[in-house]
């Protein structure tokens, strides 16, 4: 070392700026939301797709439709907990719930590689088949194609599906109003890591299951007992945190929440204490948070812990008046810090 | 979750605020030394609930903000080469030389792997005989037993096709480094937990000495670091300067004299370039002659170190000695974000920007 201070330092290439598309922007943090506003929403903006929601409201007459799309792209095929056929219904059926939507039908394209053993692709489709029949849902459309070897991982499955609004509420960020309360329904972070622990070959003392699951019956319990919703939202890439901030950004207001009221199961805190991972980020499949009036948080726990998926249901935070858009977290020992969106996804530490 | 719960716990961490507000007479400034204890301190805000008079500076003990840019270079050179399988840790992709990141090359179609241990790229390396294993052995005393026994391995099993791109620093003679710059204002310290689980904490005690400052062996949980400075506050307000031991539920004086064997017999100590801080003698370890076979250095003919960029408002060294604060820095949060990036300490998530970026942007 030398004392012949400031250093300057080589400037690295800005992150924000990679010329080719990175695994990252797949994350679901800061560098898919450029990829959104650079790329996506210039080509396609229109006020159904610029509400930004989890599934957007197209109106035919007079009946209010939800429409949402979504692929997967799941290693392993089969988890513990779960497979990409029914990560695939659910996935696409929660996004309608976030619309407050009873789910109609749904399309499935299949995108196969050579050399997927029919056995397999079976499996899948009655996975899929079950999941979609526990909703209540039939897939009424679908796609098949075929790709050489090496150039897909076994299959990819993009669902779309259609569902009916039979509320008069209007649920998104824009709806969200200071004071609100932040409901979850559960303990956070098991799909990602159960996935991250079969991929990786990693093993714990006991077999953390994903967490996939619809989550249509505790939302439209909620909407049925007369609870005003204001926005809901499925935590999937980027857990809790990047839905709390895609929020707190849409709508221009702050959040604030109380780290001891988050769950996190103990197979998947020590997980995450070994890869280095914050399970704020971390993903999940079977979870959702809700914004409603602080009067009613009360009741719409009840009628979440109603159902086994939300039987976990607690006030998180609630929504602040300042339009910061920053998400806060007051810790166990009583401080309080950001909780930001990240840029990509979460790598696994040196040390 | 045991051992992890309990030194979480609010009330135990509020008894120990009290303790250190009752002990601080005057103002201290104290360094911790970790990228981890960094972290832990803006993550769950210990910073903020401390007297005012008490400074924590952060140090340079994050491997991914330390690691020269000429030696991510060179991992970005011989990623990209075809008939190479390159191994990382997983958050060093994210950190570019002078040039892209691995990520970048990995995305061009090189072939990068995140390995979780140096083993399964030696395990990597046997599966694949007709490829190049290279794997970038990274970090401080922490990782560095792992990262030999991997070429121990690889060498024992006759392996031809494995090679490591080493980039191993070592604490103390950062430390020492510090406090011998005439800009030092670290008046204590807290080392590091994890590297004094391998190294012991003897060789901190002639540092102790011969500088006159408490080094304080300290943990990574909330309750760890402030007993941590608990300790380290006591000794500077009584005078004394000696090496105190927070950690005795993992840490020993002698540490893991198993892990220090094979570091030994693998690597030999050479001069490092630490990047924001420039070269520190005998601050590294390198491949002995013994293992040269295995130093990607010398197995292949790497591009020489491109010239360094441009001049930036970045104060990264100054951050990673302790002198500046990130906030204090110009650029911090409006032209240096973690996706716009200036210098190093804002790439890692354990680099003392990110961190203050994530948990501190609203001061």
């Amino acid at each position: 070392m030398t004392d012949r201070d400031p250093f300057n330092l080589t400037c690295p290439v800005p992150i924000g700026q990679y010329a080719t598309v990175l695994l990252a922007h797949g994350g679901g943090g800061r560098l898919m939301q450029q990829l959104i506003e650079q790329v996506f929403a210039p080509a396609f903006s229109n006020p159904a797709l610029d509400a930004r929601h989890d599934a957007a409201i197209v109106l035919a007459g007079p009946v209010r439709l939800a429409m949402t799309t979504d692929s997967y792209v799941v290693k392993p095929l089969f988890f513990p907990g779960g497979d990409i056929g029914s990560l695939a219904v659910n996935g696409t059926v929660n996004d309608l719930a976030m619309a407050g939507a009873r789910p109609l039908a749904l399309s499935a394209g299949f995108i196969l590689e050579e050399g997927l053993p029919i056995d397999a692709l079976t499996r899948i489709v009655e996975s899929m088949r079950e999941a979609a029949a526990q909703v209540g849902v039939h897939v009424v459309a679908g796609d098949t194609k075929v790709v050489d070897r090496g150039k897909g991982d076994g299959v990819f499955i993009n669902t779309a599906g259609i569902g009916i609004v039979e509320h008069q509420l209007t649920i998104g960020p824009a709806a969200v109003r200071p004071g609100d309360a932040i409901l979850l329904s559960g303990d956070i972070g098991r799909h990602g890591i159960a996935i991250m622990a079969s991929r990786e070959g990693l093993q714990f003392e006991t077999t953390i299951e994903s967490d996939c699951a619809p989550l249509v019956a505790p939302v439209l319990d909620l909407i049925a007992a007369g609870i005003d919703v204001h926005c809901l939202r499925d935590l999937t890439r980027g857990g809790l945190a990047s839905a709390l901030n895609e929020i707190a950004s849409s709508r221009g207001c702050s959040i604030a929440i109380d780290e001891r009221a988050v769950t996190v199961r103990e197979d998947v805190q020590g997980a995450c204490e070994l890869l280095g991972f914050d399970p704020l980020y971390v993903a999940n499949e079977g979870r959702f948070v809700a914004f409603v009036p602080r009067e009613q948080a009360a009741r719409a726990v009840d009628a979440l812990r109603r159902h086994a998926v939300s039987s976990g249901a607690i006030v998180i935070g609630e929504v602040g008046e300042d339009p910061s858009k920053l998400v806060t977290m007051k810790t166990r020992i009583g401080a309080s810090r950001v909780v930001d969106m990240l840029s990509g996804e979460q790598l696994p530490r040196i040390c | 979750m045991k051992y992890v719960d309990e030194y979480r716990d609010g009330e135990t961490a509020g008894h120990l605020l009290s303790a250190i507000k009752a002990t601080v007479t005057r103002p201290w400034t104290i360094m911790e030394i970790c990228g981890g204890q960094t972290h832990a301190i803006v993550k769950f805000g210990l910073d903020e609930l401390l007297p005012e008079t008490v400074t924590l500076v952060h140090g340079p003990g994050c491997p991914v903000c330390v690691t020269a840019a000429e030696i991510i270079d060179e991992a970005v050179d011989l990623a990209g080469r075809p008939g190479v399988i390159f191994c990382s840790f997983g958050d060093m992709l994210r950190v570019p030389g002078t040039g892209v990141d691995l990520l970048s090359v990995k995305a061009a179609g090189g072939d990068v792997r995140i390995v979780y241990s140096p083993l399964d790229a030696v395990a990597l390396a046997r599966r694949h005989p007709d490829r190049e294993v290279v794997f970038f052995a990274v970090g401080f005393e922490t990782t560095a037993p792992a990262n030999a026994m991997a070429a121990y391995q690889a060498k024992r099993q006759g392996l031809t096709n494995f090679s490591l791109l080493v980039s191993q620093v070592l604490v103390p003679p950062a430390i020492e480094a510090i406090l011998s710059s005439a800009s030092n204002r670290v008046q204590g310290f807290l080392a590091a937990g994890h590297v004094c689980t391998v190294m012991g904490y003897t060789e901190y005690e002639p540092i102790a000495r011969r500088y006159h400052v408490p080094i304080v062996v300290t943990g990574f949980e909330p309750v760890d670091i402030l007993q941590g400075l608990h300790m380290c506050v006591r000794q500077l307000e009584e005078g004394r300067a000696e090496v105190e031991n927070q950690y005795s539920r993992v840490v020993t004086r002698e540490g893991n004299e198993p892990a220090q064997r094979i570091m030994g017999d693998v690597f030999e100590i050479v001069d490092r370039n630490w990047r924001g801080i420039g070269v520190i003698p005998n601050s590294g370890l390198g491949l002995n002659a013994e293992y040269s076979a295995f130093d990607a250095e010398r197995r292949f003919t790497l591009s020489p170190p491109r010239a360094a960029g441009e001049a930036s408002p970045c104060i990264a060294g100054l951050v990673l000695q302790g002198v500046k604060r990130p906030h204090e820095c110009p650029a911090f949060g409006s032209a240096c974000t973690p996706e716009h990036p200036l210098g190093a300490p804002m790439v890692s998530s354990e680099g003392a920007c990110a961190a203050y970026y994530q948990h501190r942007r609203r001061h």
